[in-house]
């Protein structure tokens, strides 16, 4: 893959911050995206823009094929049939069907919630409030020195086991199909989120052997406000709702009303289309290239990175580019994660800072806040360098 | 870097009334959600008004040279008075502009809003 064609596609790399070209290292929050994206929503608005499953006239229809295409597209891109995939916001909103859906119905006292303690605050808190409601067990697995799951083997016998897929603080890559092997050899089912991973390597539900995964669209170059649930069909068949309304019905009758099929039971309301269409437009875009592509640049860029970054500041999570996602969370000694960020974005220079949506983690790691530099396919060696150069830079600052 | 924040940096560098106050009269607590600072305020209180003032926690340079001036700013007032002190103030007294850095104004904001609250 060429790294130059790629940036010409987004826009937004020419914009210039503080006198200086961007570079953009905050993708983990969320991507930026390209014109391939982009135009596919202006012309959703400009050529064909109605509601979808609801006209039978030229533009409906046209919306409705686009919005299911794009259905078929996220179901090929992680090996799902159309029936599982299921449209929502983002990754909060998939986790939280799940949790409704699934977990309000089948979770007693009796039962034992898996969590860990780096998860998102997306998969921490509704399976904690779920755990709360229900007077079940929240089991929170820990990390080891390296940053990688311990202890998955005392998960066995959970009802509900629940890991991201990939850190978006540690950047370390779980064993999904061991989280999954070990949830269904205990009886339960396995739920993995799956928004830092699948921006960045290949995915396949089928292969992992997940009960749901979950993911938002726009960390891998979709707008924001459209997120997928994949769910297992035999699990969705047996769900109830998760809200009800337009859409998610057969028939309304004054005595009761009977549910739509699979996946418009869980899709009340009228969907974010632009959204669906952009996510779309974004797998286009990323099948064109090649997940494996992407990850190899990323794992290039990253080992490119840490080799530089080594000695200069603390860096949590594995060593091993292999075992990680292409993002650095590290700390300069002494000096607030804000502030780091503030004197990098003086030279245009974007990265995270706070404590991510992962407070558990933070407080397991024994530090109030962390910067983050994370990188995606149109990031480039150069920008690493000034990345190097900004924490110099705070360095002297605050020496 | 910019000058303003240059300033900063100085007084983050040699924070004034930062320590903890064994005898205060008045303690109070402030926590930034979006970054996980946490400040505690102390003052020491004589015939109404304050005669002494310190602070401890761990923030970013921002919010700790702000809470070094509030206290500043703050004795010699009453309780009641150091209230009433206005986010425009405080920002006066940072000599800081952070209207498009919204993010970065609740760190300098942190401190007062600790008083403000309890």
């Amino acid at each position: 893959m060429d790294v130059n064609e790629i940036r010409k596609d987004f826009p937004i790399l020419e914009r210039i911050v503080n006198g200086k070209k961007v570079a953009y290292l905050d993708n983990g929050a969320t991507s930026q995206k390209p014109r391939q994206v982009i135009d596919a929503i202006v012309r959703y608005y400009s050529e064909y823009n109605a509601n979808v499953h609801r006209g039978v006239h030229k533009l409906s229809e046209e919306a409705t094929v686009a919005y299911e295409d794009a259905r078929r597209k996220v179901a090929e891109f992680i090996n799902a049939s159309e029936e599982e995939i299921i449209f929502v916001k983002n990754a909060s909103e998939a986790l939280n069907l799940v949790m409704h859906s699934y977990g309000m119905e089948n979770i007693t006292h009796a039962s034992r919630i898996t969590i860990s303690i780096a998860e998102h605050h997306s998969n921490f808190v509704p399976w904690q409030a779920l755990a709360k409601r229900k007077k079940a067990k929240l089991e929170i697995l820990d990390i080891d020195a390296e940053g990688e799951l311990a202890g998955l083997e005392d998960a066995s016998g959970s009802d509900i086991i629940s890991i991201a897929h990939a850190s978006n603080v540690l950047g370390t890559i779980n064993d999904a199909q061991e989280i999954c092997k070990v949830a269904h050899e205990g009886g339960g089912v396995a739920v993995i989120d799956g928004s830092q991973s699948i921006p960045h390597m290949p995915i396949d539900v089928k292969k992992m052997g997940c009960d749901f995964f979950a993911f938002t669209g726009h960390k891998m170059l979709a707008p924001t406000g459209i997120g997928v649930l994949y769910g297992r069909k035999e699990l969705l068949e047996k769900m109830e709702p998760f809200l009800y309304g337009g859409d998610m019905i057969l028939e309304v009758k004054k005595e009761g009303s009977k549910w739509n099929n699979l996946p418009y039971k869980f899709e009340a309301g009228t969907p974010n289309i632009e959204g669906a269409i952009g996510l779309g437009a974004a797998i286009d875009y990323l099948n064109k290239i090649g997940m494996e592509e992407i990850r190899k640049h990323e794992v290039e860029l990253l080992s490119y990175a840490l080799g530089k970054l080594k000695g200069e500041v603390a860096i949590y999570g594995p060593k091993d580019a292999k075992k990680r996602t292409g993002l650095i969370s590290f700390n300069v000694p002494g000096v607030h994660a804000h502030d780091v960020a503030t004197i990098l974005d003086e030279d245009g220079v974007e990265i995270r800072s706070g404590h991510h949506c992962a407070q558990p983690l933070h407080e397991r790691l024994g530090l109030d806040s962390s910067a983050r530099a994370s990188f995606y396919l149109y990031n480039t060696k150069e920008e690493a360098d000034r990345l190097v150069d900004g924490i110099r830079k705070v360095k002297r600052v605050f020496a | 870097m910019s000058i303003e924040y240059e300033r900063i940096v100085q007084i983050w560098k040699n924070p004034p009334n930062r320590g903890e106050m064994e005898d205060a009269d008045l303690v109070l607590e402030g926590a930034n959600p979006i970054c996980g600072d946490r400040i505690k305020i102390f003052f020491k209180i004589k015939n109404g008004k304050i005669v002494d003032a310190s602070f401890t926690g761990e923030g970013c340079a921002i919010s700790i040279a702000s809470a070094s001036l509030l206290l500043d700013y703050a004795k010699g007032k009453s309780i009641e008075e150091a209230r009433k002190i206005s986010k425009e103030k405080m920002m006066e007294l940072l000599e800081l502009d952070l209207s498009k850095n919204p993010s970065r104004l609740k760190c300098a904001l942190l401190p007062l809003m600790a008083i403000k609250k309890n």
